[in-house]
Parts: structure tokens; C-alpha cells; sequence
């Protein structure tokens, strides 16, 4: 009897990790992939997404090199033998499903469009990968790092306008306008009532003349798309520039920190 | 059939002209009110509205205007030269080249080192396309070999433009295939009004000096030699005047199709079949298209980024439909 009861417990302590814990996870999203390579147990992580060594759209290409990369196909992928694959909510639907008819769990991740967002996006990775406990000390050492830079002086907030290539920007509901807020700017997109990602031609920019501007990051090769970035027009609004990594702020990692003490800092210099 | 007025038809044209280079001014994003931003443009208003006015909408209108006139008046040429009614540069491949020659420019980073590159690259690209097609189907050939070499060319430019842009290293590179197949003058700026305007300018001049030499071939070269036109020097200043007026508008606005083919066809009832007249009237013909479509695009979707290309083509395959329907007993 005795023993049954030691033999059970044996057995249960053998599969317990493996049903809570997925031992061979691979990662196909820059979001997850980021925050899987800050959660995983050693070992446990067995591949990153191509992107995420991509170091304008990554802020963490360094460790990314670490991992073999995938392109998302569901044939390296299954070739990986993983028992968790990681996306991102609006990866491929084709691509996940097969996987799933393989029998390989995927656990998707939806776009974080505030600062809440990010701190339970944290807790969704930590349970799908059985590290909560890293899952609570990430999001810990997040507030920490938004409450350390001296909150913005009182006062009118300045009107920051975000502007990608190809005339993109950021209105409200997103996480680059929460990072904006944080750091102490109104945000013009959300102001003209753009929602999600929307267009901000060069006309409108003009009109309503913001006092700061964030530009998207050039890619250092030419495109057309950066062009917009660089018309006369942008430089002749005379509005104070605040730089911020796209890398920073793409994604809801601990990391988003730095971008909301960048514009902190763009706002508090004389 | 009434006699033709050209007197009349040309007035009517430039006035058409000019009320759509006002029109191009005055249509955007931002609601301006349209007295003070005209106004604007000459100065002393606030420094937002004075902006746009100059950085934006005045290159825009003055590129619309130029690039299109080039078309207009590159198809009238080509279609006097070749005596062909479906020239155009766009069928021909020379756009199509021509964008080549710019998407290599300034996707390898050499127009970012040396920006004359970009036009010149455009224009040299045009320029093989024009001698290439002119060797395959030369003056006088038939319809059906000077469409056969044209798509050749171009489906292989076309085909370039592509592999290059997916190749080229920038993300969003392969995204601007549209760009450079159909066409933009969304966001052009007076530095590219400068870069291109100067070879526009000066390979209409080229083309505009033609008048003579392509009255007399309407006789036929043996007449029209005989009248003592030098045909190898009429050759040259085509192909050299298509490629400046084409090659230069590509390189700032990407290929815009079919403007070359419907101008002058809309014209050339109105002006007699005389190309000295139809090559300036085609010029006006082929500014009001563009400027139109321009205009269009920002009226139907101003948030889409509706094409040029996709307005011009919209108007002009019908019409080159109706071209191949009624010539379809010389084609073969």
C-alpha cells in the first residue's frame, strides 16, 4: 500500500512537468519570441523566428543568435518536434491549423494595446511555459523600471505625432500610444481619432503641427517607404525630435521600459 | 467631318490644363480653404498652410503637369515616327525599362551617394528599350511585331523590377513593385521636381523640333527623304527625346501606362492628321490626363493610395481594345 502510494507519486512527479511544462517549445512571432527567450528554462526553448535576429526589429538580436531560427513554415517546424509552438494571434491561420492537425499544441499571443495587456501577456507566457514565478518577477521588474524615471513635471502635456515609413503612425488602442502616454505626451494620431494603425499623410502632419515628433527607425538600405521620413516638409515643421528604437517598442517586453525613459528624457531636456 | 480648328482646340486645351494644375493645388488631406492656400503659395500665410502648399502640393502639380505632357508627347512621337497607332511608351517597354534602370539605382544605394543617378539610370534603361524595340519593329513594320517586341521588353522589365525589389535589402522593398509597375506622385517633393523637371523640359524640346520631319514621313520615307528629311537624324532625336520625356518622369513617379496611347487618339480628330500639330496638342492632352487621374485618386480614396496607373489603365485598355478591334484585319 505503502509503496503503491510511493510509486504514485513517483509516476505523478514524472508526468506532472510534462503535461504542465512543454519541454520542446518553438517560438514563430518577434513578440513571443522575446519574451519566451527571457522566460524559458535553459533548454527549453528550441527555436526563434528569423526576425528576431533582425536587430532594427529586435531588441534582443544578440540573444536571439543563440537559438536556430525558423521562417514559420509548418514542415521546419514540425521537423523540430516541438510540444508547444508559440504565435502571435494573427500568425498564419493555415500554417497553425496544420500543426494542430498534427497534434502539436499552439498557444497564440493577441497584440498588446496597453501597458495591462503587456503584464498579462507575461503571465499567459509564464503559464504556458511552467514559469510563473519568472512570469511574476518580469512583470515586477517592469513597474519598477516605469516607476524609476522621475514622473513628467505637471503641466501641459506636449502633442507627440509617431510617424513610420510609408506615412503609418500609432492612434489610440495601441501599445506605442500607452508608451507615449506614460512618458507624458497627448499622442496627435489619437487626438485626430485614429484607432489601431492608421495613415497620417505629410498634409495632415503639417496641419496640426505637433511639438514632437517620433520617427520610425530607417532600415539603413533604401526603400521608397522611408522616403516619407525624409521629405523637406518634415524637417521644415521644426518640431523637436525624440528618438525612440522601433525595437523598443514593437513588442510588450520588459524592454518597452526604455523606450517611455527615452521620451521622458526628449521632454524634460531644456 | 467639320474642318479642324487647332486655333480653338488649343485654347480650350491649355485653359483644360491650367484648371487642372489649380485643381491639383487646392485637392488634399488637409482642408485648406482654396483662396488663402493659393495665396499661400506666394507667401505671407501661416507657416503649416504655406508648407504644404510649397513642399507638397506645388511639386505634385508641376510633376503632374511635366510627366505628363513627356507621355502625351512621347506617344505622338512614337506613333508619328513608327506610323503606328499603338505606340506608346508604355506598350513599347520603354517605361517599363526605365523603371528598371531607377529601381537599380536607388534600391543599390547608388542614387543615395550620387542622386543624378536615378534619372540617368532611368533614362539609359529607356533608352535600350527604345533602340532594342526600334531594331525588333522598326518604322513601317507591322502592328503585330511592334506589339510583340514591345511586350517582350517589357514583361522582361517588368519581370526585373520585381526580382530586384524582392531581392533588394530594405523590407519594405518588395511592397513598392506596385510603385514602380503603376505609378505615384503621392509625397514627391520639390528636390525631385528639380532632379527630373530638367530632363523633362528638355526632352519635349527634343521632340517638339519633330513636327517637320514627321509631316513629311506621312508621305513615306522616300518622299520624305527626297523633301530632305534625314531620317537617321529623325531616328536619333525620337529615340534620345522618348527616352528623356519617359525616362525622367519614371524615375520620380514610376511607369504610368496608356497616357501616351489615348492622348494623341483623342486628338488627332480634332487637330487633322498633321503630326506637327498633334505632338504639342498630345503634350496638353497628356498633362490633362495625368493631372486628372492625380486628381482622381485623391478624390475617390484618399487614404488607399489608389495607383495612377490603375486610372490611366482604366481609361486606356479599353481604348487600345478599340484600337486592336478596328485594326484587326492589319494585324495579321
Amino acid at each position: 500500500m505503502r509503496g503503491r502510494l510511493v510509486l504514485a507519486f513517483a509516476l505523478g512527479l514524472a508526468a506532472a512537468p510534462v503535461a504542465a511544462a512543454p519541454a520542446r517549445v518553438a517560438s514563430t512571432n518577434l513578440c513571443t519570441d522575446q519574451l519566451a527567450m527571457l522566460m524559458a528554462a535553459p533548454g527549453q526553448l528550441v527555436s526563434v523566428s528569423a526576425v528576431a535576429r533582425d536587430p532594427v526589429a529586435s531588441a534582443m538580436a544578440a540573444e536571439a543568435a543563440r537559438y536556430p531560427v525558423n521562417h514559420g513554415s509548418a514542415e521546419e517546424l514540425f521537423l523540430l518536434a516541438p510540444d508547444l509552438v508559440l504565435a502571435g494571434a494573427s500568425g498564419p491561420p493555415a500554417t497553425l491549423d496544420m500543426l494542430r492537425r498534427l497534434g502539436i499544441p499552439v498557444e497564440t499571443f493577441p497584440i498588446e494595446t496597453d501597458l495591462d495587456d503587456v503584464r498579462a501577456s507575461f503571465r499567459r507566457m509564464g503559464a504556458a511555459l511552467g514559469r510563473e514565478a519568472r512570469a511574476e518577477a518580469l512583470v515586477a521588474e517592469l513597474d519598477a523600471a516605469l516607476a524609476a524615471p522621475p514622473p513628467p513635471p505637471p503641466g501641459q502635456r506636449p502633442r507627440a505625432a509617431i510617424l513610420y515609413a510609408n506615412s503609418w503612425t500609432s492612434g489610440a488602442g495601441t501599445l506605442a500610444d500607452a508608451i507615449l502616454s506614460a512618458a507624458g505626451f497627448d499622442n496627435v494620431a489619437a487626438g485626430m481619432g485614429i484607432v489601431g494603425m492608421g495613415r497620417l499623410p505629410l498634409e495632415t502632419l503639417a496641419e496640426e503641427a505637433p511639438d514632437f515628433l517620433v520617427l520610425g527607425q530607417d532600415y539603413g538600405s533604401p526603400a521608397l517607404a522611408q522616403e516619407t521620413l525624409a521629405h523637406p516638409i518634415v524637417a521644415a515643421l521644426g518640431a523637436e525630435r525624440a528618438a525612440v528604437a522601433d525595437n523598443l517598442w514593437v513588442c510588450g517586453t520588459p524592454r518597452l521600459a526604455r523606450a517611455v525613459a527615452a521620451l521622458r528624457a526628449a521632454r524634460t531636456e531644456p | 467631318m467639320s474642318r479642324p480648328r487647332p486655333a480653338l482646340v488649343f485654347g480650350v486645351l491649355a485653359a483644360l490644363a491650367a484648371a487642372l494644375v489649380v485643381a491639383s493645388l487646392l485637392v488634399g488631406p488637409a482642408r485648406l480653404p482654396p483662396g488663402e492656400s493659393l495665396a499661400a503659395l506666394l507667401g505671407g500665410a501661416p507657416p503649416a498652410e504655406a508648407l504644404i502648399m510649397r513642399e507638397l502640393r506645388l511639386p505634385r502639380a508641376a510633376l503632374g503637369l511635366l510627366i505628363g505632357a513627356g507621355l502625351g508627347l512621347s506617344g505622338a512621337a512614337l506613333q508619328g515616327y513608327l506610323r503606328n497607332p499603338l505606340a506608346e511608351p508604355g506598350l513599347v517597354g520603354v517605361s517599363g525599362s526605365a523603371a528598371l534602370g531607377a529601381v537599380i539605382a536607388l534600391y543599390s544605394g547608388l542614387s543615395a551617394a550620387f542622386p543624378l543617378a536615378l534619372p540617368l539610370m532611368a533614362l539609359g534603361f529607356g533608352l535600350g528599350a527604345a533602340l532594342l524595340v526600334q531594331g525588333l519593329a522598326g518604322a513601317g513594320s507591322s502592328s503585330i511585331t511592334l506589339i510583340l517586341a514591345g511586350l517582350a521588353v517589357s514583361s522582361l522589365a517588368s519581370a526585373l523590377t520585381a526580382l530586384a525589389l524582392n531581392l533588394a535589402p530594405n523590407p519594405f522593398a518588395a511592397s513598392e513593385i506596385v510603385h514602380w509597375l503603376l505609378g505615384s506622385l503621392v509625397d514627391r517633393s520639390l528636390p525631385q521636381l528639380w532632379l527630373a523637371g530638367p530632363f523633362l523640359v528638355a526632352g519635349m524640346a527634343l521632340l517638339l523640333t519633330l513636327g517637320r520631319s514627321l509631316d513629311a514621313l506621312t508621305l513615306g520615307e522616300d518622299a520624305a527623304a527626297s523633301l530632305g528629311v534625314s531620317l537617321p537624324g529623325a531616328r536619333i532625336r525620337v529615340v534620345l527625346g522618348v527616352a528623356l520625356a519617359t525616362g525622367a518622369g519614371v524615375a520620380v513617379a514610376g511607369a504610368i501606362g496608356f497616357v501616351g496611347l489615348v492622348a494623341p487618339h483623342l486628338l488627332r480628330p480634332l487637330v487633322g492628321g498633321r503630326p506637327s500639330a498633334l505632338l504639342p496638342a498630345s503634350a496638353l492632352g497628356g498633362a490633362i490626363l495625368l493631372l486628372a487621374a492625380d486628381v482622381a485618386v485623391r478624390l475617390i480614396a484618399p487614404e488607399r493610395d489608389l495607383k495612377l496607373g490603375v486610372v490611366t489603365a482604366l481609361v486606356g485598355a479599353p481604348l487600345f481594345l478599340h484600337l486592336v478591334w478596328r485594326s484587326r484585319r492589319t494585324l495579321t
